[in-house]
């Protein structure tokens, strides 16, 4: 078994793990990335539409470009990546931190670091995950590897399509379908506002007539070897109207229900899970409940834009480089959500530093006001024209803010 | 045209068990299958369980072949490299005046000789299973019981027999037979003849189509089917021994098990099939799972659920029916095998032998008989020094195609070589697709290593043959 | 009257869009003054960027085949957005495209796509 030692283990990739490991370079230390696919770039590979970067580079770029423009000053640093890798455990042995790695070149690698950045991304909710009925026929697949399928592999998986949930994915796979020649029929989505961004409504949906269905929700599935057709029922009032239910004919579902933080590797490694997020807790430092493991990206929380997920990977990958250095926050403040907030990010604030706090609406609204309120009295108060969940809000905290907080403070974050 | 001594129609655990047995002697033997794949039908969905001998009376002739076959296992388990594990069963009374039942099954099973059944206080059961409602006033408990994985029960039996000289068709489905002389002439659908000189009919729900065409008993099969959900083996609800409810006059309940693989399975359901092809999940039936599953175990979660399914038994009396037929000569009737069936197989392949013989065919021991397949290292059982030795040796074992259950290029690759060429084939030999991302992530690897081992075209890639291709176009 | 969805911030105000007496173009529904830009882009003339792929082939003119770990599509991208009524006929063109692995992100496979001012590039480099 090969024997390896860093300062620190990024696993993942894509986007947020090649954020992090330029950072943790960039601070002077060996820093080695563990993917397991042939390339770096995570998904952003197969999302080859436009629509990233505007925030990080100032233009709009399609996902390929923003991934590579990330590869190249990987490998302008020369940082050490090891590809078509799996990561199969995160260890204590003898009070240190080691990483079980296996690749088809290198067999089994036994890592010794003394920081690990996760960084695997998320994974997409599935058909079992929202339990819908009917028969398991060839023609379900998620919206992301309908995607891996067209774009990469160059497969159509299918010609008359359906596509359920409003997730961005699954617009987007709207429009790369019609644009591939196939049908797409309808999008169902089962809550009465739309998951996707307003853009993906406009360019992928109403720009080829297809109608979404809001409030709605996919009763069954029927065909027995392939998919020939699905039950939707109308949701009124939070009931089942099963008098209204209707059928449309296709041979492909596709599922774009939404995104799931990938924690396992986590989860085995004893790391405490927030199930809010289903990513780990993480304090001030974005390091987990296991001392020297860092999170950022999408196995943290799912992002709406990859601009924020390399943005929080460079203060993860900045602060395992702080904590390499034995960098300790003296203090931290607890931070709570409070009404109509679904969750914060971090869980801890740190007094002396500066702070930024991602976090996720409950509710769909014009006309918000965001309130930082420590020990109850508003400390800071934002103006938001708008707010809904599929939107992640941001907000960054100094010292000045929380001057007055006392040993035991707590520090809420409200939507008003 | 091929001849056979035996013709044994339907490669189910049943077929499976028949074929290997007949393996042992020197005989020209055909498994027939209807399908791509071999436990494609009522094998693959079941709730894969070595029940514990006591739900039915020793009087029944499924209850000796269950007493019988559940005492077979261990030295499979040796020989073919399945998963199974002896992990004991709990029958759980939730009031007092379940007790009375429980009292009755446990008599029942001291009666039909089960080793090591007891009765248990609330106390013993929460000992035996924390996980269990903390209601629960007392129960049953059956250590011999156990789980095992149906379908790789099945592939190993069936590789066994192959091993071992048994010529297996799939995609050999029978259209019509007749006498001829000595033997029977069987034509498939897709016009390919045979004759053997006996025949074994172990074709599960179509047992009734298939006594038919050879003139013998007409009799139905009513299909029943049975509902179950998978659970994620992150569930916090996993317990460590299988769950049943007090039974009821028609079904053994809702239960919770654990599978070997480490996910847990509740189910099944018991409600009529409109048909034998209905295997769609209703949401009715799906509510009532979780519903009764929590009153087991209440920790289970919907946030847990992977996957639905369902499959049908072949239901047909109250007992099995295995039987020379009284109609048609040479011909072995293995009909209505429910629950226990699973448990039973091995039990039913010995039966089916000496009904053969009684029938007078002849049995001679083939000294070159070789009970054990081949062991399928699995990276997923590896520690680090093995699966780096692996590696060493076959590279593939370094590639994990399937991250949720952790299976390397080199399991997809013995697959397809031992003859799984579906997507379905794949996933139930090796698990690849069957965890929480349902496929979400290694379907288009698996179909490039399909496409680069076999020469199929992505036209020919199938969910499990027939019209379930899994792509329309190529761009 | 036309009704339009202005996607220029997340708020989407939804857009009527009508001409009076005079011919002029009337916007209601738009709490600033970009709904109007919007409305106004988006009806007279509409542009969208366009992200499709092409046909990859290797060196020696061969399409990679399942044991290659190249893809068999190669991601391409309009340089700018691109008249909406013309998208169809342009995608006709791709479709007919191969690109020659190895290629560099930025390769020009399409110039003056249309007889447009805009071109058509590749989104991704890919060794071979």
């Amino acid at each position: 078994m090969k024997q390896l030692t860093f300062d620190a283990v990024v696993v993942g990739g894509g986007a947020a793990g090649m954020s992090a490991a330029l950072e943790l370079d960039a601070r002077g230390h060996s820093v080695l990335i563990l993917e397991r696919e042939d390339t770096l770039g995570g998904i952003l590979m197969q999302c080859i539409h436009n629509g990233f970067g505007l925030i990080e580079f100032n233009e709009e770029l399609t996902g390929p470009e923003f991934a590579q423009r990330f590869e190249e000053k990987v490998s302008a640093r020369n940082i050490q990546a090891s590809l078509r890798t799996t990561v199969l455990d995160i260890r204590e042995e003898e009070g240190r931190r080691v990483v079980y790695a296996v690749s088809p070149s290198q067999g089994m690698m036994r890592i010794e670091a003394r920081a690990v950045v996760l960084a695997m991304g998320c994974r997409e909710r599935n058909r079992g995950n929202i339990r819908i009925p009917g028969t398991r026929p060839a023609g379900i697949y998620t919206a992301g590897l309908a995607q891996r399928l067209v774009n990469i592999e160059g497969y159509i998986p299918g010609k008359d399509v359906v596509i359920i949930g409003s997730g961005d994915i699954g617009l987007i796979m709207a429009r790369r379908m019609t644009w591939s020649g196939c049908k797409v029929h309808a999008v169902i989505e089962i809550l009465p506002y739309p998951s996707g961004l307003t853009r993906n409504i406009v360019q992928c949906l109403n720009d080829f007539g297809i109608p979404l269905y809001l409030s709605h929700l996919v009763t069954d599935i029927y065909g027995k070897d392939r998919v020939e057709g699905i039950e939707v029922t109308p949701i009124e009032s939070g009931a089942l109207m099963h008098e209204k239910a209707f059928k449309i004919a296709c041979d492909t579902v596709l599922l774009s229900v939404g995104l799931v933080p990938e924690n396992e590797l986590s989860r085995n490694a004893g790391i405490e899970i927030q199930p809010t997020t289903n990513g780990p807790w993480v304090d001030s430092m974005l390091m987990t409940s296991l001392p020297g493991v860092f999170a950022c990206g999408n196995v943290l929380h799912v992002h709406d834009l990859v601009d924020y997920v390399v943005e929080e990977a460079r203060r993860a990958g900045a602060n395992a480089a702080a904590w390499l250095s034995g960098y300790r926050p003296s203090r931290e403040i607890r931070i709570k959500t409070g009404s109509n907030i679904r969750y914060v990010l971090p869980a801890r604030l740190n007094p002396e530093r500066e702070n930024r706090l991602y976090m996720r609406s409950l509710v769909v609204k014009n006309d918000a006001r965001l309130e930082v309120r420590l020990d109850g009295n508003v400390v800071r108060s934002r103006k938001l024209a708008h707010v809904q969940p599929s939107e992640m809000l941001s907000l960054t905290l100094g010292p000045e803010d929380v001057a007055a907080a006392g040993r035991d403070s707590v520090v809420e974050i409200a939507l008003v | 045209m091929e001849q056979y001594d035996v013709a044994i129609i339907g490669a189910g655990v049943c077929g499976a068990n028949i074929a290997r047995k007949l393996s042992q002697y020197e005989l020209d033997v055909a498994l027939l299958e209807k399908e791509i794949d071999v436990s494609l039908g009522t094998s693959k969905a079941n709730s894969g369980i070595v029940h514990g001998g006591f739900h039915d009376h020793i009087s029944t002739l499924k209850a000796r072949l269950e007493l019988q076959g559940a005492l077979m296992f261990d030295r499979l388990h040796e020989e073919l490299d399945f998963p199974f594990e002896r992990c004991g069963i709990l029958v759980a009374a939730l009031h007092e005046d379940e007790m009375r039942a429980i009292e009755q099954l446990y008599l029942q099973g001291v009666e039909n000789g089960v080793i090591g059944i007891e009765m248990c206080s609330r106390e013993r059961m929460l000992e035996l299973e924390p996980k269990l409602n903390p209601d629960v006033v007392g129960g049953l408990y059956a250590p011999s019981g156990g789980i095992l994985e149906p379908y790789r029960f099945v592939f190993s039996l069936v590789e066994s027999a192959r091993k071992n000289g048994v010529q297996v068709k799939t995609e050999f489905e029978v259209a019509q037979a007749e006498r001829d002389g000595e033997f029977w002439q069987i034509q498939s659908k897709a016009g390919e003849t045979i004759r053997a000189r006996y025949v074994v009919n172990s074709a599960g729900l179509h047992a009734d189509t298939i006594s038919a065409a050879f003139g013998a008993e007409r009799f139905t099969i009513a299909p029943r089917k049975g509902e179950y959900y998978l659970l994620d083996r992150t569930t916090k609800a996993k317990p460590s021994r299988v769950i049943f409810p007090v039974p009821t006059e028609v079904s053994k309940g809702i239960l919770v098990i654990p599978t070997v693989e480490g996910t847990v399975l509740i189910g099944p359901t018991a409600s009529p099939a409109q048909d034998k092809e209905d295997f769609a999940t209703t949401r009715d039936q799906l509510e009532h799972i979780l519903h009764s599953a929590r009153m087991m175990v209440p920790s289970i979660s919907e946030n847990d659920v992977i996957t639905s399914f369902a499959g049908l038994r072949a239901s047909y009396g109250n007992d099995f029916y295995i039987a020379n037929s009284e109609k048609a000569p040479a011909f072995v009737q293995v009909a209505g095998i429910q629950s226990p069936g699973l448990t039973a197989s091995p039990a039913i392949g010995e039966y089916v032998k000496d009904l053969l013989k009684k029938a007078g065919l002849r049995l001679v021991e083939k000294p070159s008989w070789d009970p054990y397949v081949h062991k399928v290292p699995r990276a997923r059982d590896a520690d680090p020094y093995t699966l780096d030795t692996l590696v060493a040796q076959d590279p593939a074992y370094g590639d994990i195609v399937c991250r949720c259950e952790r299976v390397s290029e080199a399991e997809i690759v013995k697959a397809i070589r031992a003859g799984h060429t579906t997507l379905d084939g794949i996933k139930y030999y090796t698990r690849a697709q069957m965890g929480r991302c349902q496929g979400g992530f290694c379907t288009y690897k698996i179909i490039r290593i399909l496409m680069r081992e076999t020469g199929m075209s992505w036209d020919q890639i199938t969910k499990h043959g027939g019209n379930s291709a899994i792509l329309k176009g190529s761009l | 009257m036309q009704e339009l969805i202005c996607i220029t911030c997340p708020m989407g105000c939804h857009l009527s869009v009508d001409t009076d007496a005079q011919g002029e173009m009337k916007v209601t529904g738009n709490r600033c003054v970009r709904g109007e830009q919007y409305a106004r882009e988006e009806i007279f003339n509409p542009r969208r960027v366009v992200t499709f792929t092409c046909t990859a082939v290797l060196p020696d003119g061969s399409l990679p085949g399942p044991s290659s770990n190249l893809p068999r599509r190669v991601p391409v991208r309009t340089t700018a957005a691109f008249p909406k009524e013309r998208i169809p006929e342009l995608l006709d063109v791709l479709r007919g495209i191969t690109v020659r692995l190895p290629v560099a992100r930025g390769s020009v496979v399409l110039e003056r796509a249309l007889g447009m001012e805009v071109n058509v590039v590749v989104s991704r480099s890919i060794g071979a």
